[in-house]
């Protein structure tokens, strides 16, 4: 597939998301070593990593397929579906899950109809992730709402907050 | 160096404070920036300006104090150059901020119902070395690093040091790695410079991936000036003239720091080609993570700088001798080189003078679980855990038993109660089973389980060990089924013995640590817990009444029949 084919199928028209993803791999000077920071714009222009991308990614840094979708879909932090307009992340690090997260967890989904292998709702508008440790244990059990990192709240506080998204 | 030299920017800085009729230090580490500490930043500088105290004043973001649980805290100095005051707040909302800052600015006082809590035992029993800059610096402008001493170390090492004063110094100090292994740092630092081969190259490891730590975040975000200059140290001492530093991705406001710590030190020669007019050249690139926890492992995280898949490798070669691309690497943790530069300007023997006899200085820990106060606190080595846990740490909440202190997170184990007279320090820990681990230390009391507790730890390194060797990939499987099973009350006990065979064929079998060290928690919690298990496998009950044991009643009518 070529860049402007590309274009053509993940964005429509005026997206300048492609131009800059290849700018961002400029700016790597296409070094193949620099694959996981180039994941890392991808994902952020595009909020995941479709197959297209990963093609192109590859192309550009002569890495091969296989490589670049192993590497990909190794670390947790990519996503290859697209994931919800917003993101409630529960941190279930040790002081978190000492602290009750698992009870928060269990509440958002239950209240969503979510489940370890369903993170987003049907209609794309939340996704419910487990973070490994987000660093905030002074403050545990933590809960990030998209980028707002918001410590010590009770199960139904965290549903209440999630629901304003769904409303 | 520019025109105007380190030690001039320094006092110009200092004399610019010295001036100043007050200055506010607001917190920014996550636990308070959680609870509105830049609104209260913000609070503080409007009244500053409605007070006509704009250019008297300065108003700063500054690093982790470390009482996340008391946040925001500010921190108010006043007064002539030579006597001033401060007085420490906790507990600050946009009010009380606003209350505080007219109160310095109008009366030069703080609100007579406000007392300092400078004198509270969480502060006065640490020591600082890492974290002595918090409060003191904004760690978004290096001028205020550099007037605290930032790259000075760096500048000492360059004009009167050889490189091989420099690894005797960091040898004399006694500093072992703070990752968790407490490898001596001197004689890692000497191999990579006994190394052959013209290029070389320094990783500071910040693949915080231990749940349950946020040590490296705050010292990444608190003062990113002092790890970049121990790595420039280290990077002179070993002959290196490139260096990564690996961040997860989690840690985006460390990630932003650095990248703006990097810029700013490039601007003033500090980094960067020709430094200090020397033929030292040194140069840092940011490197994120993307959530792999066995990135931590030297191997894997080399892997994961070069763009792969971040899986380990068996060793030898040790990194030291052959690490990214095939080149003699040194790897610290974060902490290490947060060490360095205050070793370099102040001597080894004063770092030496701290601890205990074979684990010197300081260690930081992230205090969190069941405990009163929870944050970031940094201690000498040897402290008594009593002392962390009851003086610091203020003791258990509600009325509850202390049970059992976890560090090391998924590679260490637990302390008992019985131990609580342990001083911390590297073969202590190791005695009773666990480890120093990178600093996390969870607390413990009556309403945990410990089974749960294992389980928690094995599905963790279940879902991160990376597949490449088998008794990692399989046997945290195993070992967490069989705790699974031993929670949901189908366990007998025949399962204990076959829980720690398959610890020891791990242990002995694993490429790497994270499969080596998985068991850990599971069998610390064997040998001090024994009679939890024995209710969860022969009772069938859950003694804290965290397990849900559904299956116990089928089994129980079972056992009666067949005993």
């Amino acid at each position: 597939m070529t860049a402007d084919q590309l274009g053509a199928t993940t964005s429509k028209a005026g997206d300048k998301r492609l131009k800059m993803l290849d700018a961002a791999m400029r700016r790597q000077q296409f070094q193949p070593d620099a694959l996981l920071e180039v994941l890392h714009s991808a994902q952020e222009l595009y909020g995941f990593l479709s197959t297209d991308v990963l093609t192109h990614i590859g192309r550009s840094l002569k890495v091969p397929p296989s490589r670049v979708y192993g590497v990909a879909t190794f670390y947790n932090h990519f996503s290859l579906k697209p994931k919800g307009e917003h993101a409630c992340t529960v941190c279930m690090g040790t002081a978190c899950y000492v602290k009750g997260a698992g009870e928060i967890l269990g509440a958002v989904r239950r209240d969503l109809g979510l489940s370890d292998k369903k993170a987003t709702t049907d209609d794309g508008k939340v996704s419910v992730v487990v973070a490994r440790c987000v660093g905030a244990c002074g403050i545990a059990p933590a809960v990030v709402f998209d980028a707002e990192v918001v410590g010590g709240l009770a199960p139904e506080a965290v549903v209440a907050r999630v629901k304003g998204w769904t409303r | 160096m520019n025109a105007e030299s380190l030690e001039q920017i320094a006092q110009r800085r200092q004399a610019a404070r010295d001036g100043m009729k007050c200055r506010v230090s607001v917190c920014s580490g996550l636990g308070c920036e959680s609870v509105g500490g830049e609104s209260v930043l913000e609070k503080i500088r409007a009244r500053m300006r409605l007070q006509g105290l704009a250019d008297q004043s300065e108003v700063h973001l500054t690093g982790c104090r470390g009482l996340c649980q008391r946040g925001p805290i500010v921190e108010v100095e006043w007064g002539a150059a030579a006597q001033k005051q401060r007085h420490l707040y906790l507990d600050v909302d946009e009010a009380t901020a606003d209350r505080i800052a007219l109160s310095h600015a109008a009366t030069g006082k703080a609100p007579d119902d406000l007392p300092s809590h400078a004198d509270n035992p969480f502060f006065t029993k640490q020591t600082k070395i890492v974290l002595a800059n918090a409060g003191e610096i904004d760690p978004e402008d290096i001028e205020s690093c550099i007037a605290a001493g930032a790259y000075s170390g760096l500048e000492k090492a360059i004009t009167e040091m050889k490189p091989a004063d420099v690894i005797a110094e960091i040898t004399k100090s006694g500093l072992r790695g703070r990752g968790g292994a407490g490898y001596p740092t001197g004689l890692k630092w000497s191999t990579v410079a006994k190394a052959a081969g013209p290029k070389k190259y320094v990783v500071c490891n910040g693949d915080e991936g231990d749940p349950g730590a946020f040590m490296d975040r705050s010292v990444l975000e608190g003062d990113p000036h002092e790890v970049l200059e121990g790595m420039a140290l280290a990077a002179y001492a070993v002959g290196a003239e490139q260096g990564y530093v690996y961040v997860r991705a989690e840690y985006p406001l460390a990630i932003k720091r650095l990248r703006a710590a990097i810029k700013q030190a490039e601007k003033l020669n500090l980094l960067g080609t020709h430094i200090f007019d020397s033929a030292f050249n040194f140069r840092v690139d940011v490197r994120t993570g993307a959530g792999a926890f066995v990135c931590g492992e030297e191997t894997a995280l080399i892997a994961s700088v070069e763009g792969a898949r971040g899986t380990p490798r068996p060793r030898p070669p040790y990194p030291a001798v052959s690490g990214l691309w095939g080149k003699p690497t040194l790897i610290n943790n974060v902490e290490t080189l947060a060490n360095v530069a205050a070793i370099v300007r102040k001597g080894g023997d004063w770092f030496a003078s701290i601890g205990t006899e074979k684990s010197k200085g300081t260690k930081v820990f992230a205090l969190a679980g069941k405990i009163k106060n929870t944050g970031l606190i940094e201690i000498p080595m040897g402290m008594t855990l009593r002392e962390i846990i009851y003086d610091i740490g203020g003791g258990i909440p509600d009325g509850k038993k202390f049970k059992a202190a976890q560090t090391g997170g998924p590679s260490g184990g637990c302390i008992p109660a019985q131990y609580l007279d342990l001083p911390v320090d590297y073969e202590s820990l190791q005695q009773v089973g666990t480890i120093m681990g990178s600093g996390g230390l969870i607390v413990m009391d009556e309403a945990s389980c410990m089974v749960d507790v294992a389980k928690f730890f094995i599905e963790f390194c279940r879902e991160e060990s990376c597949g490449k060797c088998i008794p990692c990939r399989a046997g945290t499987v195993q070992i967490h089924g069989i705790l699974d099973r031993i929670a949901r009350g189908l366990g007998g006990i025949e399962d204990l013995e076959k829980l720690e065979d398959l610890a020891d064929l791990l242990r002995n079998t694993s490429l790497c640590g994270l499969g080596q060290t998985a068991p850990n928690p599971v069998v610390s919690t064997i040998r001090y817990f024994r009679d939890e298990y024995l209710a969860h496998v022969v009772d069938h009950k859950c003694p804290a009444g965290v397990c849900t044991m559904e299956g116990a009643a089928a089994v129980a009518p079972l056992a009666a029949v067949n005993g």
